[in-house]
C-alpha cells in the first residue's frame, strides 16, 4: 500500500512538475510585464512555444557533433531527473530515498556540463563566451550549494532532502542563525544557476553580455524547445527546493490520503506563487552586475554557506 | 588670433560659398596644411570628402565657431592626407579613395571601409568607375599581439534587432584590448542617388540617410540649398521646422535613455521611456501626419503645415513626458546596480572628443561645449532661449545624463516655439540657379553638415551629407578599451551612432 501510494505521488508529483515548468516561466514573466505597465505574454506562452518549437526540425552548423545533437537530451533528462527526487505536494514518494542534496547538485552539474559543452561544439565565438562564464560561475555556485547541503546535513543528520523536509517540518530545530545563512547561500547560488538578473539576463539580446542564452545561440527547433523547457524545469526545481527548505509547511506526510495531497497542492501552488512574485519583484528592481561582479557575488555565498557551517560545527561542539 | 592653418586656408581662391567661404588652394599650399593644423589645434576638421575632380574639407574654428571650407584638385595626382593632423580624417580618406579613387598621400591606413569588394564597380562616383568582378577580399583588422588575446567577431547580423556592423574585439580575458568597427553594410549609393537631380528630388534621399534623424538632415540639406540659392524660408516654416528638430530630439532621448537602462537589464525604465515615446510619437503623427516626420522639411520651406488641433495634442504629450522625468531621473539614481554599470563604463578623455570634434552628447559629456543650434544663422534659434548643457566625466552616465538634460531644454523650447508661432506662407519659391552652400544642423546625435552645390540649371552637381556619427564612431573604438566586454552594449547604447548615416 505504502509502496503504492510513494508511485501514485511520485507520478503525479513528475506529472505537475512538468507541467507546472513553462507555465512558471511565464508566470514570472507576465508579473514582470505587469510591473512595469506593459500587458505582458499570455502565462501560457511559454507553453506554446514549446509545442510549436517541438514540432520544428532543428538546423544544426555543418561541423556540428554528436555533441549538438545528444547535450540537449542529456540536460532535459538530468532536469527531469532532478525534479522528480524535489519534493513538491507530498513526502513519501517511491524515490525519496535518492533524493540526495549532492545527488541533485550532481544532476544539476551534468545538464550544465551538457550545455557549456553544445556551447563549445560548434566553436563559435559566443557559445565558447557563454560557457566560460557559466563554468567559471559554477565553480563558486557549486560549492556554495554542497556547503549548504552541509548544513542542513549537521541539523538533520543526513543529505536526503525527503527526511530533511520532514524534520524541518516537524520544526524541532526552531530558528538557527545557521539556517539563515544556508537560505542566502541557496538564493544567490539559485539566481545564478537559473540565468536571472543580476547574473545574466534571460530575455536579453545582446551577445556579448549573454551567459545562458549564447550557448544555447546556435539551437532551434526541436532542440531549443528542449533546452528552454529543461530551463523552466531548473528553475521550478530550484522554487520547490527551495520551498521544501525553508518553507516545509502544508505537505502531505508519507501515506497521507489523497485530501492531504489536494491540500499539499494547494499550498505548494501558493508557494510558488509566492516565490515567482518575489522573483518578479526582485528582478524588476535591480539591474546586472557587471560580470566580474558575479564572482564576488557568488563567493559571498559560499562565504556565507561556510560561515553557517562554521557557527553550527563551534555551537554544536560546545554543547 | 588666426593661426598658420587658418591663414594658409584663408590665402587661397574664394569660391563663393555660402554662408562659410570654401577656399581652392593650390596641391603646394594644401601639402602645407598638414603641418599648419598640428600648429593650430583650435582648428577642428569637420568632414573631409570630394568630387570628380577635388577633395573638400570643412574646419571649425572652435572659440568663434565660424567653419572654412578648403579644397584643392585632386584629379591625377595624390592629395596630401590630413589624418596625421587629424585622426577624424582617417575613415573619410578611405571613403574618398573608395567613392571617388583619390588616394591620400601619407594617410593613416587606407585599408578598405566601405567598398567590401561586393559591389560591380570601384570609385563608382570617379569621372570614370572601373568594372570589378571577382571574389571579396578576406577583411583586414589592425593586429595586436601579446599573450593569452583572441579575437570575437560580432556581427554583422546581430541576436537583436539593430542595425548591421562588424565589430572585431581583441580581449584579454574579458578585458578589451581593442575594438575596431566594420561598416559599410548599409550602403545604398545616396551620393550617386542624389547627385545631378534637383534639390526638390533629392531631399527625399537625405530625409532617409539615417531614419532616426530625419528631420536635422532634411533640414541640414534644405539649408545648404536654401543658402546656395539665396532663399530666406518663411519664418513659419522656420518655426516649424525647430518644433520638428525639437520633438525629434525628445523622442530619441528618451528612446536612448530607455535601452542603456535596457542593457544593463533594467527593464523598467525601458519600459516607461518606451512608452513616453510612444504618446509622443502619436502626437505627432496627429500633428504632422508621419510619426518620425519624415519628408515634412523641403528646399524652401515646410509641407505640409502643422494639422489644427497638432499643437494641443503635442503640448499633452509633453506634459506627460515632463511630469514623469523626474521620478525616473530618480529611480535610475536610486538604484545602486545600475549606478555601478554606468558610472566610470566608457570613458571618452576630453582630449579626443575634441581632436576628432564629436559633437552631440558624446562631445559635450566629454566637455566639449559646440551645439549648431547657437550659429547665428540656424534662425529660428537665435531668437529662443534655451540652455546647452555640458559636462566633463565622459563616462556613459554622463552621456546619459546630457540627454536627460536636453529632454528639459527641449521641452521648454518646443513651448516657446508653439507660443510664438508666426502665421503666414509655408513656402519660398527656388530660383534656377548655380550656387553652393553649407549648413550644420544640430540633430539629437550632433551636427549634422551638408554641402551642395548646384549647376545653373539648379540641378546638384556634387554634395556631402555629413553625419555626426563619422566623428563619434571612432571615439567608441577609444573608449570602450580597457573595459569588459560584456559592457560593449551599454558603451554603445551611449554613443548611439549611425550605422546607415555614415554607409554612404
Amino acid at each position: 500500500m505504502s509502496i503504492l501510494t510513494g508511485l501514485l505521488t511520485q507520478l503525479l508529483h513528475l506529472a505537475l512538475m512538468l507541467a507546472l515548468a513553462p507555465v512558471l516561466t511565464g508566470c514570472v514573466r507576465w508579473l514582470k510585464a505587469r510591473l512595469m505597465g506593459r500587458r505582458g505574454p499570455h502565462p501560457l506562452q511559454p507553453w506554446r512555444d514549446f509545442l510549436k518549437l517541438l514540432k520544428k526540425r532543428p538546423v544544426l552548423a555543418e561541423n556540428a557533433s554528436i555533441i549538438s545533437r545528444a547535450a540537449p537530451y542529456v540536460a532535459l533528462a538530468a532536469a527531469v531527473l532532478a525534479a522528480a527526487l524535489v519534493p513538491s505536494f507530498a513526502r513519501g514518494m517511491v524515490l525519496a530515498p535518492f533524493a540526495d542534496l549532492l545527488l541533485i547538485a550532481g544532476l544539476l552539474a551534468l545538464g550544465r556540463f551538457a550545455m557549456a559543452l553544445a556551447g563549445m561544439d560548434v566553436g563559435t565565438s559566443f557559445g565558447g563566451l557563454g560557457a566560460t562564464r557559466e563554468m567559471a560561475f559554477a565553480a563558486l555556485a557549486e560549492p556554495a550549494l554542497v556547503l549548504a547541503a552541509l548544513i542542513f546535513a549537521i541539523l538533520a543528520g543526513t543529505t536526503n532532502l525527503d527526511v530533511i523536509t520532514g524534520i524541518f517540518q516537524e520544526g524541532t530545530l526552531g530558528l538557527r542563525v545557521s539556517l539563515g545563512f544556508a537560505a542566502l547561500a541557496l538564493l544567490a547560488v539559485a539566481l545564478a544557476e537559473n540565468a536571472r538578473i543580476p547574473v545574466d539576463n534571460p530575455a536579453t539580446h545582446l551577445e556579448l553580455t549573454m551567459v545562458h542564452e549564447a550557448m544555447i545561440l546556435e539551437a532551434s527547433g526541436r532542440h531549443l524547445a528542449l533546452w528552454e523547457f529543461q530551463a523552466s524545469l531548473r528553475l521550478t526545481l530550484w522554487l520547490a527546493l527551495l520551498a521544501a527548505v525553508f518553507l516545509p509547511f502544508g505537505m502531505a506526510a508519507p501515506g497521507a490520503g489523497p485530501i492531504a495531497w489536494v491540500i499539499g497542492l494547494l499550498v505548494f501552488i501558493a508557494k510558488m506563487a509566492a516565490l515567482a512574485f518575489a522573483l518578479a519583484v526582485f528582478e524588476s528592481t535591480i539591474a546586472k552586475m557587471r560580470v566580474f561582479r558575479v564572482p564576488e557575488f557568488l563567493g559571498a555565498a559560499l562565504l556565507l554557506g561556510l560561515l553557517g557551517a562554521v557557527f553550527l560545527f563551534v555551537s554544536t561542539g560546545l554543547s | 588670433m588666426m593661426g598658420p592653418a587658418s591663414s594658409l586656408i584663408r590665402g587661397g581662391n574664394p569660391q563663393g560659398a555660402k554662408p562659410y567661404e570654401r577656399f581652392l588652394l593650390s596641391p603646394t599650399a594644401w601639402g602645407q596644411l598638414p603641418a599648419a593644423l598640428q600648429q593650430e589645434p583650435d582648428l577642428a576638421l569637420l568632414g573631409l570628402w570630394a568630387d570628380a575632380a577635388q577633395v573638400h574639407a570643412c574646419f571649425l574654428h572652435e572659440p568663434s565657431a565660424e567653419a572654412v571650407l578648403a579644397s584643392t584638385p585632386a584629379a591625377g595626382w595624390n592629395y596630401a592626407a590630413l589624418s596625421p593632423a587629424r585622426p577624424g580624417a582617417v575613415r573619410f580618406e578611405r571613403m574618398i579613395l573608395e567613392l571617388w579613387g583619390h588616394r591620400a598621400e601619407g594617410a593613416v591606413g587606407l585599408r578598405p571601409w566601405l567598398d567590401h569588394g561586393r559591389w560591380p564597380l570601384r570609385h563608382p562616383l570617379a569621372a570614370k568607375p572601373i568594372p570589378f568582378s571577382g571574389e571579396p577580399p578576406q577583411p583586414e583588422f589592425l593586429s595586436v599581439e601579446g599573450e593569452g588575446i583572441h579575437q570575437i567577431p560580432v556581427g554583422p547580423i546581430h541576436a537583436g534587432v539593430i542595425e548591421p556592423g562588424h565589430f572585431r574585439f581583441s580581449v584579454q580575458g574579458e578585458v578589451v584590448v581593442r575594438l575596431e568597427q566594420r561598416l559599410g553594410y548599409t550602403h545604398k549609393g545616396t551620393l550617386s542617388l542624389m547627385l545631378g537631380t534637383s534639390p526638390r528630388a533629392a531631399v527625399r534621399y537625405a530625409a532617409r540617410l539615417s531614419g532616426d534623424t530625419t528631420v536635422a538632415h532634411s533640414w541640414a540639406f534644405s539649408a545648404a540649398v536654401e543658402a546656395a540659392l539665396g532663399v530666406a524660408p518663411p519664418p513659419r516654416a522656420l518655426h516649424l521646422r525647430a518644433l520638428m528638430l525639437e520633438l525629434e530630439r525628445i523622442h530619441n532621448h528618451l528612446n536612448d535613455w530607455g535601452f542603456v537602462c535596457n542593457d544593463a537589464a533594467f527593464a523598467f525604465l525601458h519600459a516607461r521611456c518606451g512608452f513616453l515615446r510612444e504618446g509622443l510619437l502619436r502626437a505627432i503623427a496627429a500633428a504632422f501626419g508621419h510619426r518620425l516626420m519624415m519628408d515634412r522639411v523641403l528646399p524652401g520651406g515646410v509641407a505640409p503645415d502643422i494639422a489644427p488641433r497638432g499643437a494641443e495634442a503635442i503640448l499633452a504629450a509633453l506634459d506627460a513626458v515632463e511630469a514623469e522625468i523626474p521620478s525616473l531621473m530618480q529611480i535610475y539614481e536610486a538604484h545602486a546596480s545600475l549606478q555601478d554599470r554606468v558610472v566610470t563604463t566608457g570613458y571618452l578623455r576630453p582630449d579626443l572628443a575634441r581632436s576628432f570634434a564629436a559633437g552631440g552628447q558624446v562631445g559635450r559629456a566629454s566637455g566639449r561645449d559646440f551645439d549648431a543650434r547657437r550659429l547665428p544663422q540656424n534662425q529660428p534659434y537665435p531668437t529662443l532661449a534655451f540652455d546647452v548643457p555640458v559636462l566633463e566625466a565622459g563616462d556613459v552616465d554622463a552621456r546619459l545624463r546630457i540627454r536627460v538634460m536636453e529632454l528639459g531644454q527641449s521641452i521648454a523650447l518646443v513651448r516657446q516655439v508653439l507660443a510664438s508661432l508666426p502665421s503666414g506662407e509655408l513656402m519660398a519659391p527656388l530660383p534656377v540657379r548655380a550656387g553652393e552652400g553649407v549648413a550644420m544642423i544640430e540633430g539629437f546625435r550632433g551636427d549634422c553638415l551638408h554641402w551642395v552645390k548646384l549647376d545653373d540649371g539648379g540641378i546638384i552637381q556634387a554634395l556631402f551629407p555629413r553625419d555626426p556619427s563619422w566623428l563619434q564612431w571612432p571615439l567608441l573604438e577609444a573608449a570602450i578599451e580597457d573595459n569588459i566586454v560584456a559592457d560593449f552594449p551599454l558603451c554603445n547604447k551611449s554613443f548611439n551612432c549611425s550605422y546607415s548615416g555614415v554607409d554612404l
